[in-house]
């Protein structure tokens, strides 16, 4: 069954008809991966930030639906759209260097969740805390809880903020291009640990990236966006192997080949992009009339 | 797996030092000025007017930085000024600096109508001649200890509001708020506990600047006359009195406007200092 339904979501800038998302639509079933793939401002990013609540004040959501497990997000009260996220959703956000409070230290950042949202004592957050810093395998985890973020490494504070997004054992995990911020060492390693903790916890995630390497290595099914809008939601199997739609190819034929390193890269065809402008243009006119 | 930045220790400095040991030789004098004086600040001996500092031929004996035209001793009225000018620095400082952040913390993170307000509130207050505000205040309120407070308060808590604001704003753009609110964070509770801690290191340096501020503030309304009760030595009414004299006896102002460079001073250096050792993203 499906955990999280998008359905028809519009976004605007606050104010103005400018639109950021155009009637997106998706499903993500519990314990799954769906990829989010697209260009820079295709509106990757600012899905999940509708599904955590977190968009700036200067967008607004125009119509449409988030339901999670059943309950729609954007019906509820402030203060039970904030507890059944806290119960549920997660974040593990792109840049770990801005995502950890620098003057807090790691062991409350990672508990104030548990004690907070699900009301359990200190000393069973701590454990818990101890136990996930183990199973992200960071060493001598009771020291790293009482550092200070600016004590530790780029990837060291990414698998604390992956440990801290599991850490309420939630339904659903939104990560917004997790591996980007850091160096490619570093960024397999971090891949693998998301995914391995993914399958361990059954939880389903929301995956942004524009890296559709990473997608096939991590997702289940991935919805391809262009201008807010999305042009192909597909299986990953069925996508690799037969995009649908004329963009998917062309982004397809962009990524580049690490087989042939002296291969020029290939843009996406303009007509192409001409393409998809007509069809989002034609789906804006559609909906202006209806 | 902790790298090297976990055992840097800086040391403390010299400007931390030496701006430190001038604020507490103040604090000490201010506290035990009964004691430390040589004479009373208001002790007058009109024999003795404008008696030199002792190493000028004529000086006379106890008076170490001579004495002014109505033979008071200017080191015991330094002293004793030292007293209006600290509690005006701690007391107008904190309030200034309490009202100025909450104003600023509320405007660079809440964002939207508080912030409309605010800042609007800021670039009309800004408007307003400071010197000027502050004589038209204090001829309203009436001279004394608690109007030079108030009106510093009200003249300067711009200052915090304007930069606590874009600190605000700049850490609340960070993923570290919006990550503490998809955890269950209220907004003012994310406000407080998560964005509060990290722009405090500016307030700090702020309140340090803003209290050398207020004492020149205060030198300034004592110099025309605005302070409190003319007797009661004050460092801006010492440099007033002397100014008249100045040719004939520089000791009388001079003596005065060096203590009153180095606390400014000494205020605007000790915050520099703390906020190097303090700065958990510096450190």
């Amino acid at each position: 069954m499906s955990y999280l339904r998008i359905s028809e979501l519009t976004v605007n800038i606050a104010g103005t008809s400018t639109r950021l998302l155009r009637d997106v639509s998706l499903t993500v079933q519990a314990g799954e991966v769906h990829g989010l793939v697209g260009e820079s401002g295709a509106g990757k990013s600012m899905i999940g930030k509708a599904v955590l609540g977190t968009l700036p004040r200067a967008i607004e959501i125009v119509s449409g639906a988030i339901e999670l497990d059943g309950a729609d997000l954007l019906k509820l009260s402030p203060a039970e759209h904030r507890k059944r996220l806290g119960q549920s959703c997660a974040l593990i956000p792109q840049d770990p260097l801005t995502a950890l409070n620098p003057s807090r230290r790691i062991g409350p950042q990672i508990t104030d969740r548990l004690t907070d949202i699900l009301g359990w004592d200190a000393k069973r957050a701590r454990d818990r805390a101890n136990e996930l810093l183990e199973e992200v395998q960071i060493p001598d985890p009771q020291r790293v809880l009482r550092s200070y973020p600016h004590e530790l490494s780029g990837g060291m504070r990414q698998r604390i903020l992956i440990a801290s997004a599991f850490a309420a054992e939630p339904k659903l995990i939104v990560a917004d291009e997790p591996t980007t911020a850091l160096d490619v060492t570093v960024q397999k390693q971090i891949l693998k640990l998301i995914k391995d903790m993914q399958q361990r916890h059954d939880t389903a995630l929301l995956f942004v990236t524009h890296d559709l390497g990473v997608v096939s290595k991590i997702c289940q099914s991935l919805s391809v966006l262009y201008a807010g809008m999305v042009v192909e939601a597909t299986g990953v199997r069925s996508f690799f192997r037969e995009p649908a739609h004329a963009y998917s190819r062309a982004l397809l034929a962009a990524t580049p080949k690490y087989t042939d390193p002296e291969a020029s890269l290939t843009p996406v065809p303009e007509e192409v992009i001409a393409a998809v402008k007509a069809e989002v243009d034609a789906a804006d006119a559609g909906s202006r009339h209806g | 797996m902790l790298d090297g930045r976990s055992q840097i220790r800086r040391k403390i400095g010299l400007r931390l030092w030496l701006s430190g040991g001038w604020l507490l030789i103040l604090v000490l004098a201010a506290v035990f000025a009964p004691l430390l004086s040589p004479h009373g600040p208001l002790e007058q001996d009109l024999f003795l007017g404008r008696m030199p500092p002792f190493w000028v031929a004529g000086a006379e004996p106890g008076y170490y930085l001579g004495t002014d035209s109505l033979g008071r001793d200017v080191l015991t009225r330094i002293i004793y000024g030292a007293r209006v000018a600290l509690i005006v620095a701690l007391v107008a400082g904190s309030i200034t600096a309490l009202v100025g952040s909450t104003l600023g913390l509320l405007a660079g993170y809440l964002r939207g109508w508080v912030d409309v307000v605010i800042s609007r509130l800021i670039d009309i207050w800004m408007a307003f001649p400071p010197v000027l505000f502050s004589i038209l205040l204090i001829a309203v309120l009436g001279p004394g200890l608690v109007s030079i407070i108030i009106a510093i308060v009200v003249i300067d808590w711009t200052r915090f509001a304007r930069v606590v604001r874009a600190e605000a704003m700049a850490q609340g753009a960070m993923d570290y708020p919006a990550s503490a609110q998809i955890a269950g964070r209220t907004r003012i509770s994310t406000m407080i506990v998560e964005i509060l801690p990290n722009v405090l290191p500016t307030i700090v340096v702020l309140l340090t600047l803003e209290m050398g501020i207020a004492v020149i503030v205060e030198a300034i309304l004592s110099f025309v006359n605005l302070s409190i009760s003319t007797d009661d030595p004050t460092w801006g009414g010492m440099i007033s009195e002397g100014r008249t004299s100045i040719h004939q006896a520089w000791w009388i102002m001079v003596f005065p406007l060096i203590t009153l460079f180095l606390t400014v001073l000494s205020f605007s250096q000790f915050g520099e200092g703390l906020k190097d050792r303090f700065d958990p993203v510096l450190r």
